[in-house]
């Protein structure tokens, strides 16, 4: 199999008539790297994928592959390969013809067909297989003949539309590991689009957040979650509380905001907006439920919110506490399950500390919509 | 088991409507009358106060006079007729044929397209001929490939020709006139099976870098086939049992076998003789349908479809 081929986008402009769908999108995606498009419904990630794949041109920038700009390109010319959202099987073919289309379409023999099916089929661990039509195989079992199918080629990078989505949770969380599993046996570029952040986060080296045509920020899945650079990925993946407030100092990399309903807390400026945000600005500050602990003592130094539990949950792995800060502010904590009871009552005043360096402050701007 | 379910969903009067309908319809109005010419055909000709009486018998001379032609006859066989039997069954053949290929890409176009207003237009345009009755189309064609027909000026006023080509008589009018005839029945039971199919698959086949007559070879076209069959079957059945457009469209020295059915029917009075003529037609049309079938491994279900 072929090693791993960087994926550049530079200045790409994808446009509907008037319609913006991707505005100057900029990416560099590592040879061999697991690298997802993560964002909402409509946000252009699938149009990024059909521009990376050559269904469609760009109104402006460059694709290159391996260095070679594909711009101008069809899909059968690129080194790419792509799985469909409802894969695309051809339900009147064998399995094995499925598999080996690309080979059948390059002209190779039946026997050196056969042997490649053979060898794929094997590589999916569905050997014996190849003689069902694919309207007899399981879920799984097909979305691992859609992924055999487009490596038979050997493409430089594989471009994978939310393939996941059709299936039930437990097979979706059992084929991220899989799929994780042949990108790295095979080595080559994987590239992924997907709404969902868990399989964003558990498969991806890197990821790019897309907001409305925009890409927000493109990290590593612990940057990405940690250290988001705007508020949109702050708001979007996974739950955050948001404080909205001004700046009153920066100092060291922290800020002090005055918040609207919490009073002064200080938080870290995130990587991404560090010398984006100066005294007297709107902020938004995001702290994580579990970065929070419940604490006894009370302290003034903006690292604490005083709330009322308005009602907790027992989520098995943590407690899930709402709670009401004085200011009437609503905000979520999480507690780790560690044996002992963390149901508080409703009404009980808890004082919620928080690690400022947990928590972060980026410019005020656009939230994900739930 | 069926039938329960089939009138829990209908409902008991409804069910039994619709039952009786069909019934009738099937029955009385196809099988019955099928099976009194079907009866017919093996009896003499005799004048009607006769049938039944002790002059009738049953005889097999009705088929044999098709093959064979009438009694004494020096030729052995009934050449005359049976040139007809077998050109008409070719031509249908043939303009089914030519309506397949000029009907695909039709189809093709229609059911993968997305824009929904022009297909709608498109749709629209090929129906509206067809309310014009089809005397009134035969003779249009008749005006566009007469002698003197727009063809021939066309063709005459661009120097391609020099004098008129008789279209009429090398039939070429009625291949044309039977073709159109049948255009929306070849088109549209493709179009349905065709708009159905999944772009995805066209898409990832030209990703894995098959050109466009692979596309169609390896996938759209195996997967049409319950529409192209289903086409296939109503035109070349009607265009084989057509009688106004060969008699209208056709040359002077073609006759068209219905239209042998029909001089038996009327002109002769032979009902018998029509009779077993038309069974012949029918058996033979059945005969190579489901061979055909056979041949390109469709079911009689997909038909349906």
């Amino acid at each position: 199999m072929s090693s791993g081929v960087d994926v550049d986008l530079k200045n790409l402009w994808i446009k509907f008539g008037d319609f913006v769908a991707v505005r100057d999108a900029n990416v560099h995606i590592n040879g061999g790297d697991f690298f997802s498009f993560l964002g909402g419904s409509g946000c252009g990630k699938t149009t990024i994928l059909r521009a990376v794949s050559g269904f469609l041109d760009p109104a402006e920038g460059e694709i290159l592959i391996g260095g070679n700009n594909m711009v101008g390109k069809g899909p059968n010319e690129r080194p790419t390969a792509l799985i469909f959202q409802n894969l695309a099987l051809f339900p009147l073919m064998t399995v094995w013809e499925n598999i080996t289309f690309s080979l059948e379409v390059a002209g190779a023999t039946l026997g050196e067909r056969r042997k490649r099916a053979d060898e794929l089929l094997d590589m999916i661990a569905l050997p014996d297989q190849g003689n069902k039509l694919p309207s007899q195989l399981s879920g799984g079992q097909k979305q691992r003949v859609a992924i055999a199918r487009a490596l038979c080629a050997e493409p430089d990078v594989l471009l994978l539309d939310e393939p996941l989505s059709a299936l039930d949770l437990k097979l979706r969380h059992h084929m991220r590991a899989e799929l994780r599993e042949i990108q790295q046996r095979v080595g080559i570029t994987f590239i992924y689009i997907t709404h969902d952040q868990g399989e964003a986060l558990t498969m991806s080296d890197n990821i790019a957040v897309m907001r409305t045509a925009v890409i927000d920020q493109i990290a590593d899945g612990k940057s990405i979650y940690d250290d988001p650079s705007t508020s949109f990925v702050a708001s979007f993946v996974g739950t955050n509380n948001l404080f909205r407030g001004k700046v009153t100092d920066i100092s060291e990399g922290i800020a002090t905001i005055d918040t609207n309903r919490s009073g002064t807390l200080r938080a870290r400026v995130s990587t991404g907006a560090t010398g984006k945000l100066g005294v007297g600005d709107d902020a938004m500050m995001f702290i994580r439920p579990e970065a929070f602990s419940i604490v006894d003592q009370k302290t003034e130094t903006g690292t604490q919110i005083a709330a009322n539990v308005q009602r907790s949950e027992f989520e098995g792995t943590s407690y899930n506490v709402y709670t009401e800060g004085n200011g009437g502010k609503e905000i979520s904590v999480s507690v780790t399950n560690r044996g002992d009871a963390h149901m508080y009552d409703s009404g009980a005043a808890l004082n919620l500390e928080f690690d400022p360096q947990r928590a972060v402050v980026v410019p005020a701007g656009e939230l994900a919509s739930e | 088991m069926i039938l329960k379910e089939y009138f829990k969903t209908n409902g008991l009067m409804m069910g039994w409507i619709l039952l009786g309908l069909t019934f009738f319809w099937i029955v009385m109005l196809i099988v019955l009358p099928q099976l009194y010419m079907f009866e017919l055909s093996f009896h003499p000709h005799l004048p009607p106060p006769e049938m039944g009486g002790p002059n009738d018998y049953l005889t097999l001379e009705n088929y044999k006079y098709l093959a064979f032609g009438a009694e004494g006859n020096p030729d052995g066989y009934n050449k005359v007729d049976l040139a007809v039997f077998i050109r008409t069954l070719t031509a249908a053949a043939f303009v089914t044929v030519v309506d397949l290929l000029l009907c695909y890409p039709i189809a093709y176009y229609l059911g993968q397209s997305t824009g929904g207003g022009f297909v709608r237009l498109l749709v629209l345009l090929l129906i509206i001929p067809y309310w014009i009755n089809e005397i009134l189309r035969a003779f249009a064609f008749k005006i566009i490939f007469g002698d003197s027909g727009v063809l021939n000026e066309f063709l005459m006023f661009f120097a391609v020709i020099d004098g008129p080509i008789d279209f009429i008589r090398a039939n070429v009018a009625l291949y044309a006139g039977l073709g159109y005839a049948y255009i929306l029945l070849m088109i549209f039971p493709m179009y349905n099976v065709i708009e159905s199919l999944d772009r995805n698959q066209i898409e990832a086949a030209r990703d894995m870098g098959a050109p466009w007559w692979m596309i169609h070879k390896r996938i759209v076209i195996p997967y049409a086939k319950p529409g192209i069959s289903s086409g296939c079957t109503m035109v070349f059945m009607l265009s084989a049992g057509a009688l106004a457009a060969p008699q209208i469209l056709g040359g002077p020295s073609s006759l068209w076998f219905t239209q042998l059915v029909y001089q038996w029917f009327n002109t002769g009075g032979n009902w018998p003789q029509a009779a077993a003529y038309a069974i012949v037609l029918l058996v033979a049309c059945l005969i190579i349908v489901l061979s055909v079938m056979k041949l390109f491994k469709v079911n009689m279900g997909d038909i349906g479809k």
